[in-house]
């Protein structure tokens, strides 16, 4: 032991920052900014380059009671309704935290630029969106998320953060003392020259996004959203919570499920079906408004959106993304044309599990976004919050993670992280590829979409189990068919496979423990909210390469 | 449906060559094509995409020599497809676009620090809302002659940043950002409008870069062919426009 601790290279421990955060999308810009702000070194790494990321996509707003209707709108409400749709499993102070620090979040994007869609009274404008008793979401068109991301990135510029392009994560690097075990960084390939390379920190931010990809082509997600930071959390030891959470969303377009936003229904869209009868109240909650729809196409009904009333000059002007989607994917005109439609996966509630400080359960790992779960979604996320999550949550994780840094003296590393992974980056080329990992991908999304999605039950989740199980088997027999080292985008999805792959099996044993309805969450075998079992998280961690699960209660 | 890719390796050696591959698709954009062959019949085919939908900025290339989004484009039999032009190849259609990047940071493309700014009505935020729209995608470093002899020019998606923040109400004060954009910036541009229309979002750099013009102009900067040519001295000085560069930037008389 003593041996191997003397082959530690010093000169990385000269390179450890203060704060390392791993994604450039929302939730990792504004940890920056503010890690940067409160005096941290900082450095942002990303897959692509910033700006490439899932938060661009977002496209109904960001929500924060500032009651510009007039409309009785306030922080109260904006907190009950976030608890509703929480089902219970959404902690107290975290909702609070979000509904009370939204009016400072909104003001502080004003304030770095964030060009909002204004009223008539030269107020930012707002908009309903399902779940929210009041008009309550700030956007920007339907370019709320790329907006507020790109005004970020813009800040982020001024503010001189290192950016680091073209680094896709593998693993991090902990480092065990006699007392506790505490990060110390992560591993990359570099995907300009495809060598593992190591970057040490005091704290590390992950940012990395959610898992949606999982439902492969049933996803309004971007292809990068497959769940890599979580992924390395839990083999890194951090624990998981909720990851049976997934939400659908109404209305994803029928062939590509290509997203059209929720404020196509806010603004007074009908659902129809093939006889063009409406069927449902389009203004239901997210995963009530799914299983609706999936009932009447189990009816056989093709399902429709239907927007044609709100006229060619609102479309225009509101909703001018969703129009050229349409056109684009479907072929049709929203201005003249019903909208084919499909429910789709499109938001993950589950995620690394964070304490108030947005801490993971390693010492010194935060995480914020998409991947973590603060607990403020819950069984249901509501429109219109995810991007408030990133602003307010983002801020806490940088902050905790600045003042974390700042108390800790740079320590010594071992690489066996960083030699385990270069021997992975050259092993995984030598990998049979007696079966081709595309075809698996394709079929895993499919089966989940078909028996872990909308509606879920015991043999449905089982067999999917068994599915996933054998493929775990199979992974050494794929494998990247490209071989070279640069660029290699081919093996980057084969280990994206890998680490989806490893949640899917966690998405299914929690999904099958969890006997009960809860939120996104919905069993036809189970159809009710069982709250003296099951009103908690769970949690999941593995141990020895063992996954592990169980149920915990929040504290009150 | 046949369709010619341009490939571009480097590993062993460099090496490029077009070849031609057959898709059994028909009425889907060019992603979905280049999926299709990535995924069913060569896997060392490389190119980046994310979100399928025209935001992420990740797909633009050249098709028939045009830069398109990929995720935007409507696949037709014979098409040609390239990488961006401009930027190192780092292989086959994924460019190195981080000079273009750095450009943003160079230009001082940001908000000002203000508190309590001034509220834009409606039609304010209509007025630079499209400059908002834009995605990086890098189809207008690609195309612009300018950016392709000097690549110091700071270019057209920075351009049109900084005016996205210097059109904005809130903004108190933009000396520092029309400073920076004197040299190698708004007066190297040529109007030649190559620009225009490859932009996905429907962007007029041209355009900003005219309104930055005119503000600098208002804010006492000047052309500075303009200068050389008629307040710069005599011949010995820099022979302004006439160095042999075109400048049809510099006013008319």
């Amino acid at each position: 032991m003593i041996k191997l601790y003397q082959n530690t290279d010093k000169s990385e421990t000269l390179k450890m920052i203060d704060v390392l955060i791993i994604g450039a999308g929302g939730a990792g810009l504004v940890s920056a900014i503010h890690a940067k702000q409160a005096g941290a070194s900082v450095q942002v790494i990303c897959q692509k380059t910033p700006t490439r990321s899932q938060t661009s996509m977002a496209q109904g707003g960001i929500n924060a009671a500032l009651n510009h209707h007039n409309d009785d709108d306030s922080v109260e409400a904006h907190i009950s309704d976030t608890l509703k749709s929480s089902h219970g499993i959404g902690s107290l102070e975290a909702i609070e935290k979000l509904c009370t620090e939204g009016i400072d979040a909104i003001k502080w994007l004003d304030e770095i630029g964030v060009p909002f869609s204004r009223d008539e009274n030269a107020k930012i404008a707002q908009r309903r969106l399902g779940g929210a008793s009041g008009i309550r979401a700030c956007y920007a068109q339907d370019y709320s998320g790329l907006k507020i991301l790109h005004t970020l990135y813009d800040y982020a510029n001024k503010l001189g953060i290192e950016f680091i392009d073209e680094h896709f994560l593998l693993n991090f690097i902990t480092h065990q003392d006699e007392n506790s075990k505490q990060i110390a960084g992560a591993t990359f390939i570099n995907l300009k020259n495809g060598d593992a390379e190591a970057y040490y920190a005091k704290t590390v931010i992950v940012a990395t996004g959610g898992y949606s990809r999982v439902y492969h082509k049933h996803s309004t997600n971007a292809t990068g959203s497959t769940g890599d930071g979580i992924a390395a959390a839990i083999r890194a030891g951090a624990h998981l919570s909720d990851m049976e959470f997934v939400q659908f969303h109404p209305t994803g377009l029928k062939n590509s499920s290509i997203l059209i936003s929720e404020s196509a229904r806010g603004a007074g869209g009908y659902l129809v079906n093939s006889k063009g009868e409406r069927f449902t109240n389009e203004l239901l909650p997210r995963d009530e408004l799914s299983r609706a729809i999936l009932t009447e196409i189990e009816k056989g009904e093709d399902i429709y959106l239907d927007i044609r009333h709100l006229g060619e000059a609102f479309i225009n002007e509101e909703l001018p993304q969703e129009r050229k989607l349409a056109k684009l994917y479907e072929n049709i005109d929203p201005v003249t044309d019903l909208i084919p439609i499909k429910p789709v996966a499109h938001y993950t509630m589950g995620g690394i599990r964070v304490d108030k400080h947005s801490q993971t359960s390693i010492k010194n790992l935060f995480a914020v976004g998409e991947c973590a779960n603060r607990s403020v979604h819950g069984g249901n996320r509501l429109g219109g919050n995810s991007l408030l999550e990133l602003i307010v949550f983002g801020k806490e994780a940088g902050i905790n993670a600045a003042n974390t840094a700042k108390n800790l003296k740079k320590f010594a590393v071992n690489n066996h992280q960083l030699t385990s992974d270069s021997n992975f980056v050259t092993g995984v080329k030598y990998f049979t590829n007696q079966i081709d990992f595309y075809e698996k991908r394709e079929f895993m999304g499919n089966i989940f979409y078909n028996n872990a999605g909308i509606v879920k039950d015991d043999m449905g989740l089982k067999a999917v189990l068994g599915a996933v199980r054998q493929m775990q088997k199979e992974l050494p027999f794929m494998g990247p068919r490209d071989k070279s080292k640069i660029y290699n985008t081919n093996l980057v999805e084969f280990i994206e496979f890998g680490n989806m792959v490893e949640l899917a099996e966690i998405i299914l044993v929690c999904a099958i423990s969890r006997v009960e309805s809860r939120g996104s969450h919905y069993r036809s075998d189970a159809p009710r909210e069982v709250d003296h079992a099951f009103k908690a998280h769970t949690i999941t961690w593995k141990e020895d390469g063992v996954l592990c699960a169980d149920f915990v209660g929040d504290k009150a | 449906m046949k369709i010619s890719i341009k490939r571009h390796t480097i590993e062993p050696e460099v090496h490029e060559e077009v070849i031609e591959y057959s898709v059994e698709l028909e009425d889907v954009t060019l992603l979905q094509a280049l999926t299709e062959i990535k995924t069913k019949h060569d896997a060392t085919l490389s190119f980046e995409s994310d979100c399928r939908s025209s935001v992420c900025g990740s797909c633009a290339m050249r098709v028939n020599g045009k830069e398109v989004l990929a995720c935007a484009h409507k696949v037709q039999e014979g098409d040609v497809i390239e990488p961006l032009k401009n930027m190192p190849i780092i292989r086959d259609l994924v460019v190195d676009n981080s000079q273009a990047m750095a450009f943003n940071k160079s230009s001082h493309a940001w908000a000002s620090d203000v508190t309590n700014p001034q509220q834009p009505t409606h039609d304010n935020a209509l007025f630079n809302a499209l400059q908002s729209d834009c995605i990086l995608c890098g189809s207008c470093y690609s195309a612009c002659p300018v950016y392709s002899v000097n690549p110091e020019f700071k270019g057209p998606f920075a351009l049109t940043r900084v005016w996205r923040y210097v059109s904005d109400v809130r903004e108190e004060d933009a000396q520092d950002k029309i400073e920076v954009i004197q040299n190698n910036g708004i007066w190297d541009c040529t109007l030649c409008n190559e620009c225009v229309p490859v932009c996905p979002q429907g962007i007029a750099p041209k355009q900003d870069i005219t309104m930055l013009r005119n503000k600098s102009g208002m804010m006492g900067f000047m052309d500075p062919a303009f200068s050389n040519n008629f307040g710069g001295g005599g011949f010995d000085n820099n022979f302004g426009s006439f160095d042999g560069s075109p400048d049809f930037g510099a006013p008319q008389f």
